[in-house]
């Protein structure tokens, strides 16, 4: 998993609430049986119009977003579908973060596992935000957990034990494995 | 000693590791996969030398890609590809699974039920969002996605933070024609589809007593859709019911039976969030936009848009317009299926509105039973003839167009009256315009090329 330790980028602002995983990357794309690749699809019925055109109403087709690569959204990000290939998607495609109202439960989880920080704001926040030029490059901080930004710092919550894994990039599997003598003990005791 | 909900109690139980309020190591009693979401993690144990923990608590079946026509010959070739993948995962990892076609494949929150794998108690995950369907037997069941899966082949177990407790209550008794499909979606319209997110909601209430399994089933199934990843009951008389004489219930049955009593909330536990529905009024419901909190009761009349971007974007895609009623759709399609109402007490349900009658012209009806068994038991009453002699599809089971993955898509721009889960935008097919309802507000629809009130059409 790549770290994830102070970031700088530019945003993008699609503020409709509860954006389920299928806009996120829609079923026919969950066939693969890869985890790269995703990017492209993003969006897939939202960003383009037969075979692969443009739909240049769609805010990530405006030019002065495309180097965008922090997702500003409403409530209930990512709802819906627990496929893991929606954070695939956002991740392959360049988002590195996002900052919403809120996020279902398994899409917050989903993005932590990629190293796409989820990041909650207020919905004030999130119109300040919505509302900087696409040329502004702002700040992510995590070990410090705040945004920087021109229209003003905010702070962000993160579990401290999601926090650390997603500073040092580290595989959650590693980490589990050395509780096996726990886990060995619990079969131990509910044979 | 302090009162504790069901949930507490589980959750207490199956804790391997950590504190609450942050993330905790929880044991996985049974682990179900499917197709679409174990790919990749099966790769990721290969890339890293791991093997299967506990195939013996892990569990496969094929449903999402699978033809429900034709079964065997499959066109679509990258959806052959990923049955063939699992197909060959799970043969090189040991663990045991369906055949494509085989006599208990189907879906996959059919068959752990079916099987009688899913036993209150249990915690239970996979790789989808409706896991929590399994909740109604009062185990903690919950989806999850692919990193988490590959977790919990190599490990056995997951880190997670334990939500809050929310307490559902539906009073009542519901009219004849209303359903517990009419209970969900009226509590996620009333509340929204974002009003259990990091809550465990328990769902309790007479309304709830009086609900077969089945009926129960479809409550928990769209727990996801009201935001709540787990949703769970009270086992009782009728849980042990359901899971006794089925090929993986406990050996010693009566034993367990025991131990599953203390397995319910305390009646003075608390909660950090009690929610009531009154049933005694409810009338059918049926979704108008594109997300399953956009829905009224049969003969409302469809909202104002006021100041919502939401709102606008659902008319604009599901082509319906403020001060509309949902007798003034015009639908194309009807499709009874899916993990939320394919059992066999839903095709029993849809089949009284049906019996005798015919499909409206010009429009499609396919009925999908959820798994080979509930096709096997539907035939054996001979449920097929009659929807067939009314000018249905009878289909071989799987997810089918409740997703689309597979070759089933509503077409382009139709109104499909569905039994699934979700009328987002593309669901069903690109530009499929979805409404949800009841197994029996679907078959009527299908008569009456329209929908109509169940209400008046029941018979016994």
């Amino acid at each position: 998993m790549e770290k994830f330790t102070v970031y700088k980028g530019t945003t993008v602002p699609l503020m409709n609430d509860n954006i389920d995983t299928d806009q996120i990357i829609p079923k026919q794309f969950l066939k693969s049986i890869d985890k790269k690749g995703f990017g492209k699809n993003l969006f897939y019925e939202w960003r383009y119009q037969k075979d692969y055109d443009e739909n240049p109403d769609f805010i990530l087709n405006y030019p002065e977003y495309q180097t965008a690569s922090l997702l500003i959204s409403g409530d209930n990000f990512g709802s819906g579908s627990s496929r893991e290939h929606a954070a695939w998607a956002l991740s392959d495609y360049g988002f590195r973060a996002i900052i919403a109202g809120s996020y279902s439960d398994i899409f917050y989880n989903n993005s932590l596992k990629n190293g796409l920080l989820p990041i909650t704001q207020p919905r004030n926040v999130l119109e300040q935000l919505a509302g900087l030029s696409s040329q502004e490059q702002i700040s992510i901080d995590l070990p410090h957990q705040f945004i920087q930004t021109s229209v003003g710092e905010f702070h962000f919550d993160i579990d401290p034990i999601w926090k650390d894994k997603l500073i040092n990039g580290l595989d959650d599997i590693g980490i589990t494995l050395q509780y096996e003598k726990e886990i060995q003990q619990y079969e131990q005791q509910h044979k | 000693m302090t009162a504790k909900t069901i949930f507490d109690k589980l959750w207490e139980q199956h804790v391997v590791a950590g504190n609450e309020g942050e993330p905790q190591l929880l044991y996985i009693d049974l682990h179900v996969i499917h197709e679409v979401t174990s790919p990749q993690a099966f790769q990721g144990l290969r890339d890293a030398g791991r093997r299967v923990r506990r195939v013996d608590l892990t569990y496969g079946t094929l449903d999402h890609n699978v033809p429900t026509k034709d079964i065997f010959n499959i066109q679509d070739l990258i959806s052959k590809k990923q049955i063939d993948t699992f197909t060959k995962n799970v043969k090189e990892f040991g663990v045991p699974a369906e055949t494509h076609g085989g006599k208990g494949q189907g879906i996959v929150h059919m068959v752990a039920p079916e099987s009688g794998r899913t036993q209150p108690g249990k915690t239970i995950v996979c790789g989808d969002s409706h896991t929590a369907t399994n909740g109604a037997f009062g185990a903690i069941a919950f989806g999850i996605g692919t990193s988490e899966v590959e977790h919990v082949l190599a490990t056995q177990t997951l880190w997670q933070v334990k939500p809050k407790r929310m307490k559902i209550e539906f009073i009542g008794h519901p009219q004849k024609g209303v359903y517990s499909k009419d209970f969900i979606l009226a509590l996620i319209a009333k509340y929204g589809v974002d009003a259990g997110v990091g809550y465990a909601v328990e769902y309790t209430g007479e309304a709830v007593d009086d609900l077969s399994m089945e009926e129960r089933m479809t409550i928990c199934n769209m727990s996801i859709e009201f935001g709540a990843k787990i949703g769970l009951m009270n086992p009782d008389e009728k849980t042990y019911d359901y899971v006794k004489g089925r090929d993986y219930a406990p050996k010693d049955f009566d034993k367990a039976v025991s131990n599953w009593k203390n397995l319910v909330s305390d009646p003075d536990a608390t909660y950090d969030k009690v929610l009531t529905l009154d049933v005694n009024q409810l009338k059918p419901m049926v979704t108008w936009g594109t997300n399953p909190g956009m829905g009224l009761e049969f003969g409302e009349t469809f909202p104002e848009i006021k100041d919502n971007i939401n709102y606008e974007r659902a008319y604009n895609y599901m082509d319906l317009k403020p001060g509309q009623v949902a007798s003034d759709i015009e639908l194309g399609y009807v499709f009874i299926g899916s993990c939320t109402n394919a059992r066999l007490g839903d095709l029993q349900e849809a089949a009284k509105f049906v019996k005798g009658k015919h499909v409206a012209d010009g429009l499609t009806a396919i009925v999908v039973p959820g798994s080979r068994p509930v096709k096997t038991a539907a035939e054996t009453e001979g449920l097929d003839k009659i929807f067939i002699e009314a000018g249905f599809e009878w289909r071989e089971p799987g997810c089918s167009a409740c997703l689309g993955m597979n070759p089933d898509q509503i077409p382009e721009y139709v109104h499909c009256a569905s039994t699934s889960n979700r009328n987002f935008e593309g669901r069903q097919g690109h530009n499929a315009r979805t409404h949800l309802c009841s197994p029996a507000m679907a078959a009527a629809a299908a008569i009456a090329g329209k929908f109509v009130d169940v209400r008046n059409l029941v018979t016994d």
